[in-house]
This record gives structure tokens, sequence and C-alpha cells, in this order.
């Protein structure tokens, strides 16, 4: 059957796949027909989507990416990939004036320190091959507009797209590509600790021109597309999936 | 904790709405200036103030200061 967008032949990490849009991202991959390594710090639901995963030699690596032993542990633990979705990731939501520099550390830390240096040490050590792609879920938060109480949020995906474009400069040369996926709100537990409650959802949900958040497989099959060959030509962009939300 | 300084605390996270209009029978979610950048200071406030983690739902079942006064108590 004619597939551009298959993953077959293509070795993929996916990071933060324990839950939310990484999970829907590796279930999604390997039913493309890649081989998909998963790593998050849950070994438990780590698990539970290792058991959804299809595709070849299906496997995950339990890894905390904030410490950085962990991630040289993770590097050493693979030997070549064709795209990596760096997509663990958390929000801390607070008003400006609370924002300290340790709130601040502690999401930068996750969002784009761990990724960075995971990224990093993929490409020095060659295992991210030729022709690869690297895939940052971004958001519209920080690259297109931000909400209430995001800056942290907001910075360190904000820094995410800088970097993407930097990255994919330099990696040029190396035929490796770097792209980011910028979804809207998508229906995931992202802010299950309730400071934010589903009342405030249901209105925010009514402010997008389609009337409902994102799924995490509609992230999954953008990304799928950045991954596959039909995106070969196409480094440093960002790709919107917001619904129309920052239309208006 | 006390009632009173709770209130004072409470008033600051406002720009516009005059401090004497915040007493322990005020319904707060009726203020004008009152939105979901106030509910989330106010969260924050009692976090920092207090060490104690308020959630969404404890604002929107407090009516009064003094509501919300008593559940930051219990928490604590």
């Amino acid at each position: 059957m004619y597939n551009p967008f298959s993953l077959e032949n293509k070795t993929i990490l996916v990071t933060g796949a324990s839950s939310g849009i990484g999970r829907a991202i590796a279930i999604e991959c390997s039913k493309m027909g890649a081989s998909v390594i998963i790593t998050g710090r849950n070994e438990e639901r780590l698990k539970e989507t290792y058991s959804q995963m299809r595709g070849k030699q299906p496997n995950y690596i339990v890894a905390d990416l904030s410490k950085p032993g962990e991630v040289q542990n993770l590097t050493k633990n693979i030997t070549t990939l064709n795209g990596l979705v760096n997509c663990a990731g958390l929000t801390k939501v607070l008003p400006f004036p609370f924002a300290e520099r340790k709130d601040f550390e502690e999401v930068m830390e996750v969002n784009f320190f761990a990724p960075t240096e995971l990224s990093r040490l993929l490409v020095k050590t060659k295992k991210l091959q030729k022709g690869a792609s690297i895939v940052f879920i971004s958001s519209v938060s920080g690259v297109y507009c931000s909400a209430v109480a995001g800056s942290i949020y907001s910075s360190s995906k904000g820094a995410i797209n800088g970097l993407a474009k930097a990255m994919a400069l330099d990696l040029a040369p190396k035929g490796i590509r770097v792209n980011c996926v910028n979804p809207g709100m998508i229906d995931t537990h992202i802010f299950s600790e309730g400071k934010i409650t589903q009342e405030q959802l249901n209105e925010d949900m009514k402010r997008y021109p389609l009337k409902r958040f994102g799924k995490p497989e509609e992230v999954a099959y953008a990304v799928i597309y950045l991954l596959s060959d039909t995106a070969e030509w196409i480094t440093g962009s960002n790709l919107l999936i917001d619904g129309g939300y920052t239309l208006l | 904790m006390e009632l009173q300084e709770f209130i004072t605390n409470f008033a600051n996270q406002f720009e516009e709405t005059d401090p004497s209009v915040f007493t322990k029978d005020t319904v707060f979610k009726d203020l004008d200036e009152w939105s979901s950048l106030t509910a989330l200071s106010i969260i924050a406030m009692v976090d920092e103030e207090y060490g104690v983690t308020l959630k969404g739902d404890d604002i929107r079942s407090a009516n009064t200061l003094e509501d919300l006064f008593n559940i930051v108590k219990n928490k604590k």
C-alpha cells in the first residue's frame, strides 16, 4: 500500500512516553512501523505505553532526564537512531510576581536543559544518523501567545523554539533536520495539580474556534509527518496544531 | 494564623479594589476585579505565606473571605 508517511526501518526515541502526548506519539509511531524506544521516569506507566506499542523491537528504558548522569546512561544504551522526539515536559502555573528562580529552574531543567543535553549527546556520539529527524514538542505558549500565570512555561517553550532553529542550522551539514510542533491545549493531565479548575478549562475550550481541545494523537500525527521521509526538506520549522486558537 | 492578617494578604493581590472593601464577609468572587489571574495570585500567596497548597476547587467552594480563611486553616 502506498504510504509516504511510513516509519518502517526507522528507530525512534521518544522521551516523556509514560503519559499524555509522549505516550500517544510512541504508540502511533510504532503503528507506522517504527522501532520505538521509549523513556520516562515512571516504570509502571512506561510499561503501560509499552504494552500498547507495535512495530519491530519496541523497547523501554527508565530514565529521569533531569539528572545528567541518567541522560548519559540513556545515550550509552542506544545504538543508532533515525528520529528523536523530545516530549518530556511539565508546567508550573504561577503569576509572575510569585515565579521565583527555583520555579524557573525546576521547569527549565525538564523542558529545556534535559532535551538539549540529550540531543547534543546523541548528535555528538553520532547515534543520530545522517537523515535523522529531531522533533521538539514546543507549544503555542511562548511562541505565538501566552497564558495567564504562564511565564515559566512560556519561557521554557520559547527557549526550545530558539534552540531548534539554531540546531537546524548547525546540524544541516549532517543531514539532520530539527523541527518543533506547537500544540494548543491538549487533553492530558498536565493541569492535574488542580490550580486550574475544570470549569476554567471548559471556559478556555470555548475560545478555540474548533470548540474543543486537541487529542494527543493529533499531535502524534504531526510528529509522524516530521519524522517521515515526506518532510525531508523541512527543517527549522514550527508546525502549529491549535484548533485555530492563535487566529483570534 | 490570624483572620485579619489573611484579609490584608488577600487584599494585597488586588490593584483597583480599595483595601477597605475587604472584610471577613466579602464575597470575593463578586468583585469587579476578580479574575483567573487574581485566583491564581491568591493560590500563590497562600502557598508562600502559609505553606498551604490550595486547589482551584477550594477557591470555588468558598464564598466569603472567612470561608477561604477556614479552608486554609484546616489544611495547615
